[in-house]
């Protein structure tokens, strides 16, 4: 029989980096059923039969957030062994009341005082003694940084636990709700587990709905537990909730008062602080994070020296995916004397495909590193801080603008930094509206009709800019007053931590798990979306016979492009321009920079194109006037994003549904502003001509007018719960 | 009724109440702001709007909009 230990903590305690301390490579990595919520777990190093279980980090378990729920559920349905607690020793006040929280469950509890050498170094004692008799557990002290007494601190819970060992529940609460609390005891015995009675009888006394429904008690009982509880009300002057926050706070600062002494007076600026008043100034908060985001974007995606990212990125694709991988499946496959079939699927389906897409590994991988460190040291909350007054004002957090901001560069990296963004709604808004960002690969696109139609001008990039962010702030106006993203903005209230030194362990680690993530969904929708595109662009049906074609004006994708054309319509792709462009779109879904080489096939250009197309300017001219080229370009731009981002959209929503809404929802709102600007602009230039589709944009446009600027019915509505 | 959004930077105010309903409020709660506790109003972000306060030792930001809900005196 496998021992069971808990690992529970603040965020920013320090808990991930214990964790990886005490299970080292032994993860395993999931998601807690039905939420969004990373579920790790992993066994002790040196203990085999010892489960540790990490728990998402949490400030208290009230009904509210999917991480507290799952927390709670999971202590109370799953009967951890022990309990280790972690508790930042710097910040011990706060931690402490989620501690108080824990033992009310009953569990055998171990306090870990993380962060140890800090408390020492600002001269603070820390009297474990006392401490773990007050709270009635047992107190360790520990460096998670420096892996000073972790394994000790596991060991002793894993001996606790093997003991069942119980803790003495302290006295948090004052006479009053203590005998209000043994009334509801009383009454709800045999309706709930006898070990966690006292913690259904606090929730009960908080009026918890969640655990009101869970125990199902008759109207009657209800009643009278309500009669209990207003009485108690009455005598503190106070509601429910408040009463117990209130008295387990007042409990801790007796507990601290008696087992810590602080040094350092009250408000003094420590270290951190000071680093603050410079990073999160009144003038200098921007110019700062410009810099920072400036660094960040030079180093991974930038085209200087020192910008690794997009050296190993063109390494990758031009070397590596360019010349050695298909130089060396050449010579195998010639070698093997396989059909001509094959040997197309595997060079130009699966190595062309795959390779595109691989080879923005190393980019991300690089801007995966830089923001980890971001993370780790403390900035990101701060860039929180800043921004998010101008965010919040279109349905984002404040951390939103980091996954737009990386999303200029690639918006796969830039999806999967929405993994920062701790509110469920704000992290799905901005992974909805991310893709609109105008990436790098879209950028031939824009080159290819800027070149080709718009004899050149810049501000056709810098309109597609604009209605790639217009689009983002749009959609998240838009998207806040539906009832599934109903609620207030996230509640705000965070805690700004202590800058720390980045631990070198969590830094990679965390980059690699979100590297390793990209390979593996990458490598199944790509391969698998390129190996039906390739198919469909290497066969056709000539003169009635199917067969393998060189021509690709006459394969299955060029068939099935006429054949869906027609949707296109309205957006003015008609003619033979249409199925064309049907076609290129389909093909961008690998990856964008592959529309302007569709066209360069498509056009029957024989020789190297360059990245914009110029060979080809002429004949893209002749096809497709200024509006209709304008409203093709829309469209791509803001399309559904290709399969990298798609893979990473599904990471990043952990669910089909949310993926294939998001899709949906890119796609639609690509094809109305593509329709609307097709049909008014193209009145104004005749090259559209008045009729249904005018009336039809016309009302998308009053349609999308209206949804923005509607009143925000749910603006006052309680937030979502969880789940 | 004086509120944590009228205090200014480098004030120390005391927490007498917490108005409004709901998860904001539990979670201010949650944060550690509750009876009696000294709050004490460190900064303003740079655009205005959150505010940065110190409470039981540590750094807490919250909306002006939210800090309305919590009655102070000091």
């Amino acid at each position: 029989m496998s021992i069971k230990i808990a690992l529970a903590g603040n965020p920013n305690s320090g808990k991930t980096t214990l964790f990886n301390i005490l299970t080292g490579s032994n993860q395993y990595v999931g998601n807690w059923p039905g939420v969004t919520v990373e579920k790790k777990e992993g066994t002790l190093k040196g203990h085999s039969d010892v489960v540790i279980q990490d728990l998402p980090g949490i400030y208290s378990l009230s009904p509210y957030s999917p991480e507290e729920l799952v927390t709670r559920t999971y202590l109370v349905n799953d009967h951890p062994d022990a309990i280790l607690n972690i508790v930042d020793g710097t910040n011990i006040e706060r931690n402490l009341y989620l501690t108080t929280q824990l033992m009310d469950l009953g569990h055998p509890v171990v306090i870990a005082v993380n962060m140890i050498d800090l408390v020492r170094r600002n001269g603070d004692v820390i009297d474990l003694q006392r401490l773990g008799k007050a709270m009635g557990c047992v107190c360790v002290e520990i460096s998670a940084l420096k892996g000073e007494g972790c394994m000790e601190a596991a060991e002793k819970a894993v001996e606790l636990a093997k003991n069942h060992e119980h803790t003495d529940m302290p006295h948090v609460f004052n006479g009053s709700v203590e005998h209000a609390l043994a009334h509801i005891e009383e009454s709800i015995e045999g309706k709930v587990q006898q070990n966690y009675l006292r913690w259904y009888a606090i929730k009960l006394f908080e009026r918890d709905e969640r655990v009101r429904e869970e125990v199902g008690l008759d109207q009657d009982l209800l009643n009278h537990l309500e009669e209990h509880i207003a009485d108690c009300e009455k005598e503190m002057d106070d509601d429910a909730e408040s009463i117990i926050a209130d008295q387990r706070y007042c409990y801790i600062e007796r507990v601290i008062n008696k087992s810590v002494k602080k040094k350092a007076p009250k408000h003094a600026l420590s270290l951190s602080d000071k680093i603050d008043r410079i990073v999160t100034n009144r003038i200098l908060a921007l110019p700062i994070f410009a810099c920072v985001m400036f660094l960040m974007y030079a180093i991974a995606m930038g085209s200087f020296p020192f910008s690794i990212g997009t050296i190993a990125t063109d390494w990758a694709n031009d070397v590596l995916f360019g010349e050695w991988i298909p130089g060396l499946l050449d010579g195998i496959l010639t070698a093997l004397g396989v059909s001509g079939w094959l040997y197309g699927l595997i060079m130009d389906g699966i190595v062309a495909g795959v390779g595109a897409v691989l080879g923005f590994v190393p980019q991300i991988l690089v801007l995966s590193l830089l923001l980890s460190i971001l993370e780790d040291v403390g900035y990101m909350s701060r860039v929180a801080f800043i921004m998010d007054r101008i965010l919040r004002k279109f349905g984002l957090s404040g951390k939103s603008i980091i996954p737009m901001l990386v999303a200029t560069g690639c918006g796969v990296p830039g999806i999967l930094a929405s993994r920062t963004i701790e509110q469920e709604n704000d992290r799905r808004i901005t992974v909805m509206t991310t893709g609109f960002i105008p990436c790098g690969a879209k950028m031939p696109i824009i080159g290819l009709f800027a070149g080709a139609v718009f004899g050149n001008s810049p501000l056709v990039a810098v309109s597609a800019f604009f209605i790639g962010v217009a689009a983002v702030v749009v959609s998240g106006v838009i998207l806040k007053k539906f009832k599934t993203f109903a609620g207030r903005p996230a509640p705000f209230v965070m805690e700004l931590p202590a800058y720390h030194m980045p631990s070198a362990r969590n830094v990679l680690r965390s980059t690699a798990d979100r590297a390793m993530d990209f390979v593996k969904r990458a490598t199944t929708i790509v391969l698998l979306s390129s190996i039906i595109l390739w198919f469909l662009q290497s066969y056709g049906v000539v003169d009635g016979v199917f067969m393998a074609v060189e021509d690709s004006n006459v394969s299955l994708l060029a068939d099935a492009g006429r054949l869906v054309a027609w949707i296109f319509y309205p957006l003015g792709w008609m003619g033979d321009m249409a199925w064309k462009a049907t076609v290129a779109t389909a093909t961008g879904l690998i990856a964008k920079e592959q529309v302007v080489m569709t066209f360069g096939t498509l056009y029957h250009y024989a020789g190297e194109l360059s990245e914009a197309g110029d060979e080809i300017w002429a004949l893209v001219a002749a096809d497709f006037g200024p509006v209709r080229s304008y409203s093709f370009m829309i469209f791509n731009l803001l399309c559904c994003p290709c399969f990298a981002a798609v893979g990473a959209i599904k990471r990043e929503m952990g669910s089909v549904k949310w993926t294939v809404g998001t899709i949906a929802y890119m796609c639609a709102f690509a094809y109305a502003v593509a329709m609307i600007v097709y049909q008014i602009f193209g009145l104004f230039t005749g090259e559209a001509t008045f009729g249904i589709f005018t009336i039809l944009a016309v009302a998308v446009l009053a349609a999308l007018i209206y949804l923005t600027v509607r009143k925000n019915k749910y603006a006052d509505a309680k937030i979502k719960v969880g789940v | 009724m004086r509120t944590l959004k009228d205090a200014k930077v480098g004030d120390v105010v005391t927490v007498v109440k917490l108005h409004g309903e709901g998860a904001v409020r539990r979670r201010i709660m949650d944060m550690g702001i509750t009876k009696n506790v000294e709050v004490f109003v460190r900064k303003v972000a740079p655009l205005g709007d959150p505010i940065e306060v110190n409470v039981r030792g540590y750094e807490l930001s919250l909306r002006k909009a939210d800090a309305e809900m919590i009655e102070v005196t000091g």
